[in-house]
């Protein structure tokens, strides 16, 4: 077997919010096209972790992060251009972020931002972006209607397809199916699954069926340390290291 | 199973008792300034006329009309905004988004909070100093505009800072994460939801700095003059000093002129309010979330 492509690589990260430690030294690698889920109970650290890896905390004064996090073959905090970083790194948070300018507007943001100007190409860009994130069908007629209000699962996936249009190479789910109906829920892990040939997924969710059905290895954080990181499919039935992931993954506690 | 319990009947009772203790307090509130206004009206509707708002003093004030108060009060806020909307506005969004949260912008906030109740008549002693003495305008439009910036500075920083805030926090997350800058994030998605926000406050500051008497008594306005400001340098008549002055020192001063000039000056501040408010509800209108 191939030794995979690591995408990214976490050596001992370590994130403070003023004195609480939320994460404690986590170590990982995710590899390039794969989605790689992060399951855990609220309070293990999984949101801290995404933000680091885009430099949030840039913008949060108490936030602190320390230890290595490799990405395009750099110590991302050792990045002055940290504008092109984000631009890599598309994000999705768990509550739909619909900006208030049109929908249009919303998908052709990023581009905009990174100098496309042609407006044929903004249209392509935009009907591809939207047709991923499988909300052109219903909003094509009205690209023009405010983002902010469109219902919250439409907000949500106008957020994914503004994350695709930053082309990123790593895409960022924070719980990104809280605010959308299960059978979208299932057209974007549809999407999904067909994104991860060109981008690398990390996939936080506290549906741990969902990590089951999407994520090729999966990640399980508690208390802010990683328990075990494995194969799903191993995490899920085969011989687990810590019996805590065993619980947790079966419902026992959580 | 829908009867009413004690309980109920009791909540229901104290329900009804604050409504109408709160409703008093509404129209103890509202009972003065309807009352100021009908006195206003009343005494001073007849003394409007063209003659009185567009034609110069005569007979040491006590006829004619009130056009140099008026023009002057114009000048006096429209270079006073000038000078203080660009300032005001731009240290707003530095302090609302660039500054880090620490105890220097919190010293900062604190202070420009305590600096909107500092007592106009300390305005005034400073713009003296300052911009009359100190800067060299001498008794001035400018020296009296700008005091009456410095007065309303805070208004208008607190004013565009509680709008900025207003702009949810995910809206810049979500353009932040895109690799936009702070200023292309506030170009693009602060302040245009905020925009409505920061005029709301400019034009209250204008109502107010129409209304004020202590700051342009010793910097800038005068008593009475012969002829319309040319510049911004020369002394101006304006519309709250010629009240306080009809009203105190001029002997045998008809009533009517003194409601009337009254009139006229509550009816420039009521007409700035409403032209606030109705900009608020257009742009409520447009709320974009």
């Amino acid at each position: 077997m191939v030794a995979p492509t690591v995408k990214l690589a976490v050596r001992d990260l370590r994130i403070a919010y003023g004195e609480e430690e939320a994460v404690s030294g986590i170590s990982l690698d995710v590899h390039a096209n794969e989605i790689f889920g992060i399951i855990g109970p609220a309070g293990s650290g999984k949101t801290s972790f995404l933000r680091a890896l885009n430099r949030m905390e840039m913008f949060n004064d108490d936030m602190h992060v320390s230890g290595e996090i490799v990405f395009g073959g750099r110590d991302i905090s050792d990045i002055r251009n940290v504008y092109a970083l984000r631009q890599k790194i598309g994000v999705v948070f768990p509550l739909p972020v619909g900006l208030p300018m049109s929908v249009y507007d919303n998908v052709a943001l990023s581009p905009r931002l990174r100098g496309v100007k042609n407006k044929a190409a903004l249209d392509e860009i935009v009907e591809r972006c939207l047709t991923r994130a499988a909300l052109w069908d219903e909003v094509k007629d009205r690209l023009k209607a405010l983002g902010s209000l469109l219902s919250g699962g439409q907000q949500q996936r106008l957020t994914i397809a503004r994350a695709l249009s930053q082309d990123p190479e790593l895409l960022l789910l924070d719980e990104f199916s809280i605010a959308v109906d299960p059978v979208t829920t299932m057209r974007i892990e549809d999407v999904l699954r067909e994104l991860k040939e060109e981008v690398t997924i990390i996939l936080v969710t506290n549906l741990v069926q969902q990590a089951r059905r999407l994520a090729d290895r999966t990640a399980f954080f508690l208390s802010g340390e990683l328990v075990e990181v494995a194969e799903t499919e191993v995490l899920f039935t085969g011989e687990v290291k810590d019996q805590r992931t065993r619980d947790y993954v079966e419902g026992r506690f959580g | 199973m829908f009867e009413a319990t004690n309980l109920n009947r009791r909540n229901h009772q104290i329900q009804w008792l604050f409504k109408v203790l709160f409703g008093m307090m509404t129209l103890i509130l509202i009972v003065p300034v309807a009352l100021i206004l009908g006195v206003l009206v009343a005494k001073g509707g007849p003394a409007i006329s063209m003659e009185f708002l567009f034609s110069m003093p005569r007979n040491g004030l006590t006829e004619g009309g009130i056009l140099p108060a008026l023009i002057g009060t114009m000048w006096l806020v429209g270079v006073a905004l000038l000078a203080s909307v660009p300032v005001g506005i731009a240290a707003a969004i530095y302090l609302s988004e660039y500054a880090p949260d620490n105890w220097l912008t919190r010293g900062i906030n604190l202070a420009i909070i305590n600096l909107a109740g500092v007592p106009s008549i300390v305005h005034a002693l400073f713009g003296v100093g300052a911009f009359v003495v100190f800067a060299g305008f001498g008794a001035s439009i400018l020296a009296a505009s700008l005091t009456l910036a410095v007065m309303t500075l805070p208004v208008v920083i607190v004013a565009t800072r509680e709008s900025l805030q207003a702009v949810p926090m995910a809206f810049r997350e979500a353009c932040w994460n895109m690799g936009a800058t702070r200023w292309q994030t506030i170009r693009i998605v602060v302040l245009p939801n905020s925009v409505s926000g920061i005029l709301t406050g400019i034009i209250l500051e204008v109502s107010r700095t129409a209304g004020e008497t202590a700051p342009i008594m010793f910097t800038g306005a005068a008593m009475f003059l012969p002829f319309l400001p040319q510049g911004v340098l020369d002394q101006t008549m304006a519309l709250s000093m010629h009240l306080f002055v009809i009203s105190n020192s001029i002997p045998g001063m008809s009533e009517e002129f003194k409601y009337g000039t009254a009139l006229v000056l509550i009816s420039l501040v009521l007409l700035m309010n409403a032209l606030s408010i109705s900009f608020r509800v257009y742009l409520r209108g447009k709320k974009k979330w």
